[in-house]
């Protein structure tokens, strides 16, 4: 018997490792990557709600959620090619050109 | 195993790929120790196969080194990481001290059989099915495009479109 608020504690960390990767990472795929660790984290406390709940539409919720991230990790990659073949870099701070 | 997973993250060189798929790993044996079969195995095959598959395989073709250490802007700094540890430090307090510690999930209490969840998701969720489906159908023709070199683009769309 392990508490809920465990899974959830776990999915926050996860989550906000996530983000904090996110703002820190200078690299576009590193980024990407912590996109994929908040979804993760995300489905995880959809997972603990299921099974707390008994429902198992949660379970079909994390099916979905995990549809939607295979999409996402197939565009965002060919951006990020797209992106290597125009400016040669990975690095997000010289994608600037849409800066001021 | 937070902590596990934890220290995995924790540590960001360039091969966080690795330490990701150990994660997605971890994260599958959770499901398993929740009851949740089906979303376990999914786990492994999609995100630890599939989609890290295509991470790595990006790395590789884009002969990405060691990245370098840069100033970030500002507002991320500033704004940013204060935001971001307080609303994880609430969002750890209000967990462990407001919700009832009594609310307990048992090792292994919902059956989650692949019967179970396929009559659930073609019957009631049929319609986010096919959307899903026309989605990643879409996702796959953008990737496609997105990915090809650009001459290629630039000799015009085909006209059956596929």
């Amino acid at each position: 018997m392990v508490p809920l608020s465990y899974y959830l504690l776990l999915s926050g960390i996860l989550f906000v490792c996530g983000v904090l990767g996110f703002l820190i990472k200078r690299n576009i795929i590193t980024i990407f990557m912590s996109i994929e660790l908040m979804l993760n984290g995300v489905n995880l406390s959809f997972v603990a709600f299921a099974a707390h709940w008994h429902a198992l539409s949660g379970q079909v919720f994390v099916f979905f959620v995990m549809v939607v991230a295979a999409a996402e990790a197939a565009v965002g990659l060919a951006i990020i090619i797209a992106v290597y073949r125009t400016r040669e870099t990975l690095n997000v701070d010289q994608v600037n050109l849409l800066k001021l | 195993m937070a902590g596990a997973v934890n220290l995995l993250v924790q540590s960001h060189p360039i091969n966080s790929a690795l330490s990701l798929i150990a994660v997605m790993a971890s994260l599958a044996a959770e499901y398993l120790l929740l009851g949740a079969e089906f979303v376990a195995a999914v786990q492994v095959i999609v995100y630890a196969g599939a989609i890290m598959v295509l991470f790595v395989i990006t790395i590789m073709l884009l002969n990405a080194g060691k990245e370098e250490r840069s100033k970030g802007s500002r507002v991320a700094t500033l704004l940013g990481i204060p935001g971001v540890l307080i609303g994880g430090v609430l969002v750890a307090w209000t967990l462990l001290h407001r919700s009832n510690m009594q609310a307990t999930v048992p090792i292994g209490a919902l059956k989650g059989d692949p019967r179970d969840i396929a009559r659930l998701l073609f019957r009631d969720f049929l319609l986010p099915f096919e959307v899903t489906s026309v989605l990643i159908l879409i996702a796959i023709m953008g990737a496609v495009v997105l990915a090809s070199r650009p001459q290629a683009v630039a000799r015009g769309p085909r006209k059956d479109g596929g």
